[in-house]
């Protein structure tokens, strides 16, 4: 073998870089928006490129929880059991305007935001979001994944 | 059957359930007693009218007045292809009317969300629950008196700051 032999790196780095290109996302999908997501997820905007294309229908088999669509207060007792049978570590995308603030609508169904329910780590805006506006949130979480502390305990997590 | 043989036919056999007759984008539309609902129902389901398809059924609060709820029911005829509309004013202090469900099966879930949203009960349903909201859900919340975006959260939520 030539060249290069070895290389040094910190077990954080190493483990946030493997962490944030090894994504398993859960949809949990309820509204339009699911549209957009299966354009940013398939061929044409391939979320795959970023390494987190392998779509897990468990939330026991998945890292990072896509909220796509409004969640009603009748639905979040079954958002927060998905975001509980999750495994650490564990992210949670709020996709669109809905499960960012519920959107257009503020009356007696719809939660006025999924954060209200479980913590959120990034927010992508929109009615719906283009995929490029999900490509970017994306990457936003992979740079907040890279630089978080990779305690494999996950220990010090709000 | 025309138009205008149909609302004869209907007058003539049905002339005390009708109060009124009036038109809406061609369509006619009935205005009804509650208390003859069912009869007259059961008379248009059938030959010579011939609805046999309930499309829809529906209510409106009109915030005040004795006839403060009206149930409007949409009606189908396949063998004729016309459309029908029948309205029946209830009393805002205790909005009751037959049950359909006899008559049509998906008069079922139709009248349990009219109970549900508008809080209207129906005489003789064999299980009027509530069907969009959920257990514990107190009120009605299309009813013009329900307090403006009152939401019933099932868990606990956290306050924005």
């Amino acid at each position: 073998m030539s060249g290069l032999d070895f290389l040094t790196t910190r077990l954080e780095t190493a483990l946030g870089w493997g962490r944030k290109y090894s994504l398993f996302h859960y949809p949990f999908i309820t509204a339009c928006c699911g549209m957009e997501y299966m354009s940013a997820a398939c061929a044409h905007f391939d979320i795959d490129r970023f390494g987190a294309g392998l779509t897990r229908f468990s939330p026991r088999q998945a890292d990072l929880l896509l909220v796509v669509g409004t969640v009603t207060h009748k639905l979040a007792p079954v958002l927060k059991t998905v975001y509980d049978q999750m495994l650490e570590p564990k992210w949670v995308i709020a996709f669109g305007a809905c499960a960012v603030s519920g959107g257009i609508y503020q009356n007696y169904a719809v939660v006025q935001g999924i954060d209200r329910v479980i913590p959120v780590d990034v927010y992508i805006p929109g009615c719906p979001p283009r995929p490029e506006t999900v490509l970017d949130g994306l990457m936003k979480l992979q740079d907040k994944i890279q630089h978080q502390k990779q305690d494999w305990r996950w220990a010090g997590k709000a | 059957m025309g138009r205008e043989s149909l609302i004869d036919e209907i007058r003539t056999k049905l002339g005390d359930a009708v109060e009124g007759v009036s038109d809406s984008f061609g369509d006619p539309v009935l205005t009804v007693r509650p208390s003859s609902l069912r009869s007259l129902m059961t008379a248009l389901r059938d030959a010579p009218f011939d609805y046999a398809v309930l499309l829809d059924l529906t209510c409106v609060d009109f915030a005040a007045g004795e006839g403060r709820f009206e149930l409007v029911y949409h009606l189908y005829s396949l063998s004729r292809n016309v459309r029908l509309r029948l309205k029946a004013s209830l009393s805002a202090s205790d909005p009751v009317a037959e049950t359909l469900t006899g008559l049509w099966k998906n008069a079922d879930w139709l009248e349990r969300e009219v109970f549900d949203m508008f809080g209207v009960r129906f005489t003789g349903h064999p299980d009027l629950r509530r069907l969009l909201t959920y257990e514990g859900f107190e009120g009605h919340p299309l009813r013009k008196s329900y307090p403006w975006r009152l939401a019933q959260p099932r868990i606990p939520m956290k306050d924005k700051v």
